[in-house]
């Protein structure tokens, strides 16, 4: 209870869209409807005014609550126009809520952009000033960092030299490099991370891991899952302004990824099949070791065992049996059979050992099937899914990501000589 | 790397909650922000001259050009009555607070909608930004006003110490009144663009409203009282009376003009702190 930081309850907000918003709007248009509002007063005594105005209006955010603890790093995911950029701007005090309310204990910072006013005409120096300034940070503070700010950025050389000649991987970095050394007690993070090089994405990454070290509370914005699964230890999924789910980052996330690529979440795929008259029948499938509270979550690297259960209503002379793995694209990252297979009648568990399964984290799916004889027994698209929730290994965005995940040591050494 | 232990400060929490109606001006949470203010500030004047050959010199000139033109037309061609002082003076005396006063009409009223890439991104009290554009017009004034104090030299124009006294209250009312204006100004712009179109307008009106070009005393006296609803008319016959010792102050038009610069100033806070809240959605 102590340790909340950040309460949100039941928060909203509307938005007035359409022609009648406010956006750009003339005196000339609003004396209109004043005049039209009070003449249709007249005709009709009694009427509400406010009704006149038929602004279309939409619920960016809708009855969202929840609360985030001290130290936690929550990831904001959702589809774009979900709600997430306008949770920030409410938490951040940037614009207000419709309705409901959120209590922050702590000293705030948002990030909502790198180089929020950045100016063209000022030196790198001075825009560290300026936009440290912007960014809360007391003069004091800015001198005492300057240097390493300046560092980090890596334009030394350029400190003096207005930032319309910067290269606009410069002016990324610099712009980084003030915000990353804010110092709030909650930092309100929004995709500002999906800019840049790889490089300088990972120094990035590095940078909030150390925030999150720290201690720091930390709510981040990001379509970038791995980002979000590397980062982050609890998430958030918005969906049209709705909360979701709210929960540790690798159930949301996969619930997430499942959602986007539409497999049905259905109960029951092919394990609640009528038993009767049925030779066999896929009951249910579990990772078996290494052990862990959810029986569809690999966590680790090394080895795993994987573990079918089929129940057969009469013995099988020349069984056929099939294993299929397909990630949440539906591409088959791998198969296998077995032939000529004699089971007695009853429950059998079919179990499979792998060196490990290096694949990226994500959602997949067991398929199983028996055969007799080249007669279709059953074929189970396995329910649940299986969740690889390993540490990614892989490139920070995910346009590279790439299907596995395998850890490698990278040294650079000088050439051997050619002889 | 930052490693500074989280400290968590047990002081009362920040509660987000919609508002609605009229708040409180929150005058503390302004001063908490004055660096930003002054940042702000200091931003505005070292781009102001930016790529320009004279840089602060514009400072002088505008006021000192204006003043020429002044001269030439009023003083020697109409032949307007300069109250005993030479003509130049007069007028650039005048033109000193006129000019920090539109600098900063024109530039506060248009400050929010300017900064719009600051509002929709990073929370702080708006009013630091119209603010923060009248401190960078009192910048300007400052170098003017050193050639206006060469100038009471060529003159040989002493003030008496007592009067010149007077003189920051007299600038204070300035600045209260830009600030009063420009703030309303620069809500009503966020809400209709209009607004930008009628200030160029709106100080040419004004200007001439204004006994700049001419003495107060060329308007009879029963409506000379009136003239002190203009507050920049308080202001510019007060800084002739303090440094040049032309007319006696109108104690009674100034005691209008500082009621209408409040009125003004007061009313313009609270419009904008009621509009504030929606600048991020609508600018």
């Amino acid at each position: 209870m102590s340790d909340v930081e950040i309460r949100v309850d039941s928060l909203s907000k509307l938005y007035a869209i359409g022609p009648r918003a406010l956006r750009g709007q003339t005196i000339r248009e609003s004396l209109a409807e004043m005049m039209l509002a009070s003449f249709r007063f007249f005709l009709k005594p009694g009427r509400d005014v406010a009704t006149v105005d038929h602004a279309r209006n939409i619920w960016a955010l809708r009855a969202v609550s929840f609360e985030v603890r001290h130290g936690e790093i929550v990831g904001v995911i959702g589809r774009n126009g979900s709600g997430k950029s306008t949770l920030l701007k409410i938490l951040s005090r940037i614009t207000g809520p419709t309705e409901g309310m959120a209590e922050i204990y702590g000293r705030v910072g948002s990030l909502l952009e790198v180089g929020t006013g950045f100016h063209s005409e000022l030196t790198g120096g001075e825009n560290i000033y300026l936009n440290g300034a912007i960014l809360g940070m007391k003069k004091q503070e800015i001198d005492r960092k300057f240097d390493e700010i300046v560092a980090f950025a890596e334009v030394e050389q350029f400190i003096t030299t207005p930032i319309k000649h910067f290269s606009s991987g410069m002016y990324l970095r610099l712009a980084f490099a003030v915000a990353a050394h804010l110092e709030p007690e909650i930092l309100l993070v929004d995709e500002v991370l999906a800019v840049g090089d790889a490089a300088f994405q990972k120094k990035c990454l590095g940078k909030m891991g150390d925030l999150a070290k720290d201690g720091r509370t930390i709510l981040f914005v990001s379509h970038q899952l791995n980002q979000i699964r590397r980062l982050c230890n609890r998430c958030l999924w918005l969906d049209e302004g709705c909360l979701r789910a709210y929960g540790p980052t690798v159930e949301v996330v996969s619930a997430y990824e499942a959602g986007m690529s539409g497999v049905s979440r259905q109960e029951n795929g092919g394990t609640g099949q009528a038993s009767t008259g049925q030779p066999a029948r896929f009951l249910q499938w579990a990772i078996y070791a290494p052990a862990n509270a959810n029986s569809n979550v690999l966590q680790t690297m090394g080895p795993c065992t994987f573990k079918f259960i089929v129940e057969l209503n009469r013995c099988i002379r020349n069984g056929h049996h099939g294993i299929a793995l397909w990630n949440s694209d539906g591409q088959l990252m791998w198969a296998w059979a077995a032939s000529k297979l004699r089971l007695e009648e009853g429950i059998h568990e079919l179990v499979f050992t792998l060196p490990g399964l290096p694949l990226r984290p994500g959602v997949y799916h067991w398929q199983v099937s028996l055969y007799e004889d080249g007669g279709l027994l059953d074929n189970w698209m396995c329910i649940p899914e299986l969740i690889i929730a390993t540490e990614p290994n892989t490139h920070p965005s995910d346009e590279w990501n790439g299907i596995l995940n395998v850890p490698c040591d990278f040294q650079i050494k000088p050439a051997e000589k050619v002889r | 790397m930052v490693v500074h232990s989280p400290l968590r400060e047990q002081a009362a929490p920040l509660i987000i909650r919609p508002s609605k109606g009229w708040t409180m001006l929150n005058l503390q949470e302004l001063w908490q922000y004055r660096e930003l203010m002054f940042f702000l500030t200091w931003r505005d004047i070292k781009v102001r001259y930016k790529q320009t050959v004279l840089g602060g010199i514009w400072a002088v000139l505008q006021p000192f050009l204006t003043m020429i033109a002044f001269s030439i037309i009023f003083g020697k061609l109409v032949g307007v009555p300069s109250e005993g002082v030479p003509y130049p003076v007069f007028a650039y005396c005048a033109l000193l607070p006129w000019q920090l006063f539109a600098y900063s009409l024109t530039e506060s009223s248009n400050s929010v909608v300017a900064n719009q890439n600051l509002i929709t991104k990073v929370y702080f009290p708006r009013l630091v930004i119209p603010l923060s554009t009248v401190l960078a017009g009192l910048v300007d004034f400052v170098i003017a006003f050193i050639v206006l104090v060469l100038m009471l030299g060529y003159y040989q124009i002493y003030p008496t110490l007592s009067s010149a006294l007077m003189l920051p209250f007299f600038l204070f009312l300035c600045v209260c009144l830009a600030t009063g204006a420009g703030v309303w100004l620069s809500a009503l712009n966020v809400l209709y663009r209009d607004v930008r179109y009628t200030i160029p307008f709106l100080t040419q009106v004004w200007l001439f409203a204004t006994p700049i070009a001419y003495p107060s005393t060329l308007i009879p006296e029963p409506w000379r009282v009136l003239y002190g609803i203009n507050p920049m008319a308080g202001v510019v016959e007060g800084f002739r009376w303090a440094l040049l010792g032309t007319g006696k102050a109108s104690g009674f038009m100034i005691v209008v003009s500082v009621a209408v610069t409040f009125v003004v100033l007061i009313s313009g806070l609270y419009f904008f702190r009621r509009i504030e809240r929606r600048f991020a959605d609508i600018v």
